[in-house]
């Protein structure tokens, strides 16, 4: 399975904000995304995972099986950690979570409320809900902030792990995760130019 | 789908979750009504089955703006999204939940409250039949107005004005069967019109709903 992206043009607020990005994601492999805040990082991946239009381009390959990790992480405050990840397992076709409460040392808290947990701690949650998935590729976006060095080797071993059960990370991030199987894209060359391609689709009005 | 009516019902009960706010506000409005229009208990006997439709329907209303707007400030829908579930069988369950949590009860305690409006003997059974037959269609229009609203900040007003019109054709023909129920006439023709809504809605709205989140997740 490869996740091919060629020539995409990616959109946000109506204008072009990256031009004409491609790459080639194999199985086992991981992208990391680099480039300066407001760059379109989040924009690319969220294209990526099919909840936006592009303006041109094409995505192919296993877009369907994309788990798109946000800065928001889909966590309830009101119920408690086990309950939170036992959900997103579900909704994710897995019924064990003891992978995932192992993977990022949540074992200890897993009868606290979301609520009550600390920033980091929260983060960790949001990372194990959807990093502990096997099946799905993921797409994960500042996984890291928040995050002390020890949670941050948990989530580079989580996703090593990810890649050797046979599948891909694309990862917007700023710092060094030091994932052997990583290449790092940057997408500074891509910044589209606005004078392109502005009022060539409907979407510009929209 | 399972997990996600478990998740919302057990949301909906846990505290702050609104529960119990359509259910108050149905029980406040049909204890004030007596006050407001009088114990003249033939005039109450005879606008019972349109004032308890109308205060289900508000309440109903009322439970609207939450039922995407905290999943889509939290990232749960960018989530779902993108999860292997179709958006249209994820929002399906939705209103599913919102119906246990908020429509049902609604219905449960519709009669109890009859008794508070005179409503007559034979009304009771027509009374709950047509609120049990109408209140799915409330639940699934909502979702497509909650769907069509999500993005806005404080979008509550908008989403009030945009999905009044399309529960009117459920409250004319709810309201107008437990009417001719009450009043001891044939209530077969609006039941089976209120039926053939709740079935369309149920079948088509989640379509609509899906298609609308797709574009406001943007």
């Amino acid at each position: 399975m490869t996740l091919t992206v060629t020539n995409l043009t990616i959109i946000r607020g109506g204008l072009p904000v990256l031009a004409d990005v491609s790459f080639v994601l194999e199985t086992g492999q991981a992208l990391i995304l680099r480039g300066p805040n407001g760059v379109g990082k989040t924009t690319l991946l969220r294209t990526i995972a099919g909840l936006q239009p592009s303006l041109n381009g094409k995505v192919s390959g296993a877009q369907d099986q994309i788990a798109y990790a946000a800065h928001s992480d889909g966590l309830k405050a009101m119920l408690s950690v086990t309950e939170n990840l036992s959900f997103w397992a579900e909704v994710f076709g897995q019924s064990d979570i003891s992978h995932a409460l192992a993977a990022f040392e949540l074992e200890n808290l897993s009868d606290r409320l979301a609520g009550t947990l600390s920033a980091g701690q929260k983060r960790r949650l949001g990372l194990s809900a959807v990093a502990g998935d096997r099946t799905a590729h993921l797409g994960s976006d500042e996984p890291t902030v928040s995050l002390d060095t020890t949670s941050v080797a948990m989530f580079a071993v989580a996703v090593e792990s990810h890649l050797k059960s046979g599948g891909m990370a694309l990862i917007a991030t700023h710092i060094d995760l030091g994932i052997e199987q990583a290449n790092v894209l940057d997408v500074t060359p891509f910044i589209a130019r606005n004078d392109v391609a502005m009022g060539s689709s409907v979407e510009a009005f929209l | 789908m399972k997990a996600l009516l478990i998740r919302d019902i057990r949301l909906a009960v846990r505290a702050g979750g609104g529960f119990g706010l359509g259910l108050a506000f149905f029980l406040i409005v049909i204890v004030m009504v007596p006050f407001a229009v009088g114990a003249d208990t033939g005039l109450l006997s005879k606008i019972a089955p349109g004032v308890l439709w109308i205060g289900a329907l508000l309440a109903c209303l009322l439970s609207l703006d939450r039922l995407l707007a905290l999943d889509f400030e939290d990232g749960t829908l960018d989530l779902l999204a993108t999860a292997p579930l179709p958006l249209e069988a994820a929002l399906s369950v939705k209103a599913l939940a919102h119906w246990i949590t908020t429509g049902l009860p609604l219905v449960i305690a519709a009669p109890v409250l009859g008794v508070l409006m005179n409503l007559p003997t034979q009304g009771y059974v027509w009374l709950v039949l047509s609120l049990l037959l109408g209140t799915p269609a409330l639940s699934v229009i909502g979702t497509f107005g909650a769907a069509l609203t999500v993005g806005i900040k404080r979008g509550g007003l908008l989403l009030s004005l945009l999905v009044l019109p399309l529960y009117l054709p459920t409250l004319i023909f709810g309201a107008e069967a437990a009417q001719r129920g009450a009043a001891g006439a044939d209530a077969s023709t609006p039941m089976l019109l209120l039926a053939g809504i709740s079935a369309a809605t149920i079948a088509l709205m989640p379509f609509a709903s899906a298609a609308v989140l797709k574009v406001n997740l943007r």
